[in-house]
């Protein structure tokens, strides 16, 4: 049982001193979670800390590679406007 | 590159004029001595000294406990120029570097700030070890944070053990309500909270943290972001409120929101305001509160005064081969200072003698706001400026940004800026020079007159076509005498009474 950061992650080192178990270090491209130490903060907290600060929707994932913060979660932009704003923007 | 004509001019050769003490005075109204003497060098958080001194911030602080509409955390981009953007991520050791660098290189440098790129007290180790180091190795630079205000109690007491002199806290709201369209979540006791009750924590938090600041004496401003049908008619009480608890300037700046910066108020459509919207609710508030007007809503790594950035002097590769002789850099600022100093207490002295000559018709001495000017002989009006070190001095080819001032009785008055792109590089690539003076045209609609250093032909048709009179003849001049100069000579002209404006643009 461990989670996961992905390639979204921006570095904003929110979620380092977060966990409980040490879990979380800085690497390059991005923080990492060694799945060893991680315990999802089973018996530290309710909620996984990363995951509750994280910014980033999508950027930490469970083993089934789900989504802790599923997309429009965070930000409150539904999914397809802001497809929408990067496809705009892709066209530039 | 840029040319000659806009080179830094010394700065014992700056300054304003007497006359451009009316604006000053007015947003000195109520302040003792002491706490003149607390911003007088502070850019920030004084006027006057945003002419002549620089800041820097440093950006060590990543992590924030708060989402806002008007931010995306993707905070990477070397070519946006706003709040909570920065190129580079600092370790204290680094911003410690990179500090002392820039102190050496600039003597203008008063002022180091922590202002994110996240919220710096959500980063507490990193930005209090920046602060102890600094309060170590350059006593004479002044030490100030910038915080959303969520955790701001809790570190309070650390804050002054540092000696941090001057906090800024951006409040948005004081009603969960409105709160609730501004901040979808925070990061508050190991949970995400949401919505309403979210908003509900912040504000009791940064409205305690506000307090317990200005009983310890410490110099709090306050920010808020105008966000058009969200809190543009709230912003009145929260002025009042915050004055109420001691805070001693407000600054209303206008929300940033385009699609492409990836927000939340950008991609869903939130419209910016227009700067008249921004200068009316300023003025409203101004009833009440000090307003300050001066804000370039800089980058969380800005370096130089305000309105220039000199980041990219100072990258971390750059500043690792610098020579710092720390010592004699030291001695040069603090003789800039005396001298920038006791040209301001001249300038003081100047305005407020009753020989002195005065643009204004009644000399305006620190009194209450709730006086009213004799009447007066013609109506305010709004000139553009392309200025640097306080006075008339950029070609308008090369303005990337314009002071506007309001000029009437009363004398001139900075009541904002306006952002342009200089659209004159001084060689053949002026291809997309008719585009680019468009858009400076529109970005200084509203003033009247264009005051700069020179102009050319082709733009001074342009800005005459558009109803704004350009103006060259004031290089060099302070801006408050340049611009009280004009004023008085359309006075003398008769195009100030009233309706003359209708007239005129019909």
């Amino acid at each position: 049982m461990a989670l996961e950061i992905i390639e979204s992650c921006v570095n904003c080192w929110a979620c380092e001193p977060l966990c409980p178990n040490q879990a979380i270090y800085e690497a390059t491209p991005h923080f990492l979670i060694e799945a060893d130490k991680c315990t999802e903060c089973s018996g530290d907290f309710a909620e996984a800390q990363c995951a509750s600060i994280c910014p980033i929707e999508g950027a930490i994932i469970n083993q089934l590679g789900e989504a802790l913060n599923p997309p429009g979660s965070l930000t409150g932009i539904p999914p397809g406007r802001w497809a929408a704003a990067q496809a705009e923007i892709a066209a530039r | 590159m840029d040319l000659p004509v806009i080179e830094h001019s010394p700065p014992a050769a700056a300054g304003c004029n007497a006359s451009s003490c009316g604006s000053t005075a007015r947003q000195r109204d109520g302040l003792t001595d002491d706490i003149r003497a607390r911003v007088q060098d502070h850019p920030c958080y004084s006027e006057d000294a945003h002419h002549y001194f620089a800041r820097m911030h440093v950006a060590v602080a990543p992590a924030c406990n708060i989402q806002c509409h008007y931010c995306n955390r993707k905070y990477d981009c070397a070519n946006e120029s706003r709040p909570g953007v920065v190129s580079e991520l600092l370790t204290p050791d680094q911003a410690v570097r990179k500090t002392l660098a820039v102190a050496a290189t600039i003597p203008q440098m008063s002022v180091l700030g922590i202002a994110g790129p996240g919220d710096p007290l959500a980063n507490p180790a990193r930005t209090f070890e920046t602060f102890r180091q600094l309060a170590l190795k350059a006593p004479d630079i002044k030490l100030c944070v910038s915080t959303n205000g969520l955790v701001l109690p809790e570190h309070v007491d650390e804050l002054v053990k540092y000696n941090i002199d001057h906090v800024t806290i951006t409040i948005n709201c004081v009603d969960p309500e409105v709160g609730a369209k501004i901040y979808p979540w925070i990061f508050w006791k190991n949970q995400r909270v949401f919505g309403r009750e979210a908003a509900a924590i912040l504000i009791d938090q940064q409205q305690k943290g506000l307090e317990m600041l200005t009983t310890r004496g410490i110099l709090v401003k306050v920010n808020s972001v105008l966000i058009p049908g969200v809190n543009d008619r709230h912003l009145p009480e929260v002025s009042k409120i915050v004055k109420a608890k001691g805070a001693f300037l407000h600054n209303v700046m206008p929300l940033i929101a385009e699609a492409a910066h990836g927000t939340f108020y950008g991609v869903m459509g939130q419209r910016s305001p227009q700067p008249a919207e921004l200068k009316a609710l300023q003025d409203t508030c101004a009833g009440d509160m000090n307003m300050m007007r001066h804000c370039r809503q800089c980058r969380a790594d800005a370096v130089g005064l305000l309105g220039e950035d000199r980041g990219a002097e100072f990258t971390l590769d750059r500043i690792e081969t610098m020579e710092i002789d720390y010592e004699a850099a030291m001695v040069v600022r603090a003789e800039l200072r005396a001298q920038i100093a006791a040209e301001l207490a001249e300038k003081r002295a100047m305005a407020h003698s009753p020989t002195a000559p005065q643009a204004s018709p009644q000399p305006i001495h620190f009194q209450s706001r709730t006086v009213k000017p004799a009447a007066a002989a013609g109506r305010p009006v709004l000139m553009a400026v392309a200025a640097r070190n306080g006075l008339v001095a950029v070609h308008f080819g090369h303005a990337s940004e314009f002071l506007v001032y309001e000029a009437s009785a009363n004398g001139a008055r900075l009541v904002g800026h306006r952002k342009t792109e200089s659209y004159c590089s001084g060689d053949q690539s002026c291809g997309d020079a008719d585009a680019v003076l468009a858009r400076t045209i529109t970005a200084i609609a509203g003033c009247e007159v264009v005051l700069c250093s020179r102009i050319g032909y082709e733009p001074w048709g342009e800005l005459e076509a558009a109803g704004i009179q350009p103006n060259g003849e004031h290089a060099m001049r302070p801006i408050e005498e340049a611009v009280m100069s004009v004023w008085n000579e359309m006075l003398a002209a008769g195009r100030l009474t009233a309706g003359s404006i209708a007239a005129k643009r019909a």
